[in-house]
């Protein structure tokens, strides 16, 4: 490992997109994520790479669509109320097949709900909150390191699999400072994007990036092409990490920040005697299911706790298909899960086991 | 014998879907032989959008992206800011680019952002059968102002090239016609001077181009023509706006 500093989250993921070799940054302002856009204003010139400013979310993503039609590095980052106007490009890059990395740092919502955090875009993020059959890979670090290193892997992810992958972050990590360690050098896989549109030179034949054909059946070999991808991504992509789940008596599971403090529930509970496990989905979706299928019959029930009304809840369920109790915890409007409401949960939940 | 007349190199041996009389074609034509002048058929890339051209890719020999409704701006944005070396321009209808995609023309042009917009006018919405635009005349009919487009109901069609006009970052701006031999002459030489604009790095250029839709004018080949001409042009003249004397 290399270099080791203490940075803000939203700085980190600026970093770790020039390092992954992210040369075009195109956004728009919004709180709690605008920290992105000055890193990038300010460090991508020095890397020989464009920062623009749009004039809209809307426009953001359109730029992004075109930089990686071209078959750019590109990201946009953007926070809730901006990832709603991020939808209809997002759908049609989707279709197009284009890679790009998207990063929403969530806060509470609906409408222009707040500033402050919230995990509540789980199902605009992992249900396709744009139109049609697509899906993005969603990403959740819980920590400044994992912001930069999922970060790099994100865009080694879209460029793989040409898809985009988002990374989905909230208040808290994007706000937060903590240290890091950058590697010497990165792991960037290189992939012939031979789709791209470069100019033929007169030596091939067109290229084209479009989303649309008006033959059904060109439609629909297309959206099984689309499927084909995504059920590999399903069999190579989740990621997951589990912690003190063997011989739990109750299994927690939570993503992002609120797994940090969930972590930090299983020391409490373990003085009073009761064992937590906790599973940290870290890809969304693909969501980890295999994970919850294997510890499903070892606590006495399972918790959900998220800073939403249950969204994430929906897929620990058909997971676990009935195999055991999911209870749920859950603070929204920009309220944060606190350790002793969580342990007062487990409990609860363990006085009539 | 000496070769007078030839398809374009850039404009591909395919059969257009466009409606009889629609003058879409001859833009097209305009555009790839202007390509083909230019010698950059290798490194442009084109920006269809969404409406009547929205397949347009099929037409060209040379690379292009096609863009959701009104963001073609933005999309070309995209591709020019990765490829500044490329001649990237976008096609759009009025609906796109006066419509749902108002501020993504007006931001490009602000930015001076070194692309070429061609903008078809046609006073209606092709597409999605015959709608009001945002450039349908008073008083014109179509589908959503069966009574007549009114003012106090539906307010004014918009200028788009004196709009643009006034922005520093668009260098030329003209417009033009296609409902005769003479002024089909004067949009190629437009079209052409907007890309030696754009190849010279002088900033955003655009060429609004009057165009016919007989389907949805109701009226036949003929008498759209004679339509465009009468009524409007007296409301969109035809010129430069912007960049007429340019070095290029």
């Amino acid at each position: 490992m290399g270099e080791k500093v203490l940075m803000k989250g939203n700085e980190v993921i600026g970093e770790a997109a020039i390092r992954a070799g992210c040369r075009y940054y195109f956004g728009y302002p919004i709180t709690p994520q605008t920290e992105i856009a000055h890193y990038m204003a300010k460090k991508m010139p020095e890397a020989g790479g464009v920062f623009l400013q749009a004039e809209s979310e809307i426009a953001a993503i359109n730029m992004v669509y075109g930089a990686a039609s071209t078959g750019a590095r590109v990201m946009t980052s953007s926070s809730s109320p901006g990832m709603s106007l991020k939808q209809e490009g997002i759908s049609y890059a989707s279709c197009a097949q284009l890679p790009a990395v998207i990063v929403n740092i969530v806060r509470c919502g609906p409408g222009l709900g707040g500033i402050l955090p919230g995990q509540c875009d789980y199902f605009q993020a992992v249900k396709g909150g744009g139109h049609g059959d697509y899906k993005m890979v969603v990403i959740a670090p819980s920590s400044v390191q994992e912001l930069y290193e999922l970060t790099v892997e994100a865009f080694n992810i879209a460029d793989k699999y040409r898809i985009l992958v988002m990374i989905m972050g909230d208040g808290i990590l994007g706000q937060m400072m903590e240290p890091v360690e950058f590697k010497d050098k990165e792991e960037i896989i290189t992939v012939e994007k031979n789709w791209a549109v470069t100019g033929t030179q007169m030596k091939r034949e067109h290229n084209v990036i479009t989303s649309i054909s008006t033959d059904p059946e060109v439609m629909e070999r297309w959206n099984l092409t689309l499927q084909e991808k995504y059920a590999l991504i399903t069999e190579n992509e989740p990621k997951v990490e589990s912690f003190n789940c063997e011989n739990a008596d109750i299994i927690v599971t939570a993503f992002g920040s609120v797994a940090r403090i969930v972590k930090s529930v299983i020391p409490m509970a373990q003085k009073e005697g009761i064992k937590v496990g906790l599973i940290r989905p870290i890809t969304l979706w693909p969501f980890p299911e295999s994970e919850f299928q294997k510890y499903a019959d070892v606590p006495k029930a399972f918790l959900d706790v998220e800073m939403n009304a249950g969204q994430m809840l929906e897929d620990v369920k058909m997971a676990l298909n009935g195999k055991n109790e999911v209870h749920f915890h859950g603070r929204m409007g920009g309220m944060v899960p606190n350790q002793q409401d969580i342990l007062n949960k487990i409990k609860e939940i363990l006085k009539n086991k | 014998m000496a070769t007078v007349f030839k398809r374009p190199h850039a404009l591909k041996e395919i059969s257009m879907h466009y409606c009889p009389g629609c003058t879409h074609g001859i833009i097209h034509r305009l555009i790839a032989e202007v390509i083909d002048e230019l010698e950059v058929e290798g490194t442009t890339i084109g920006v269809a959008s969404v409406g009547c051209t929205y397949c347009n890719y099929e037409y060209f020999n040379f690379d292009m992206v096609q863009a959701p409704h009104g963001r073609a701006p933005a999309v070309a944005t995209g591709v020019k800011r990765t490829s500044p070396d490329k001649v990237v321009y976008t096609y759009q209808g009025d609906g796109d680019l006066a419509a749902i995609g108002t501020a993504e023309i007006i931001h490009a042009a602000a930015r001076g952002e070194k692309i070429t917009t061609i903008f078809v006018n046609n006073a209606i919405y092709g597409m999605t059968s015959g709608q009001m635009a945002p450039t349908t005349l008073l008083n014109q009919i179509t589908t959503t102002t069966p009574r007549g487009r009114s003012a106090e109901l539906n307010g004014f069609p918009i200028k788009v090239c004196e709009m643009l006009s006034t922005l520093e970052g668009a260098t030329f701006i003209e417009r033009v016609s296609t409902h005769d031999i003479k002024n089909i002459v004067n949009a190629k030489k437009a079209i052409k001077k907007a890309f030696q604009v754009q190849i010279a790095k002088k900033g955003f250029s655009m060429v609004e181009v009057l165009s016919t839709c007989p389907t949805n004018w109701g009226l036949n080949p003929e008498e759209s023509l004679k339509w465009l001409q009468d009524n409007m042009i007296p409301h969109y003249p035809l010129g430069n706006f912007k960049g007429k004397d340019l070095e290029v």
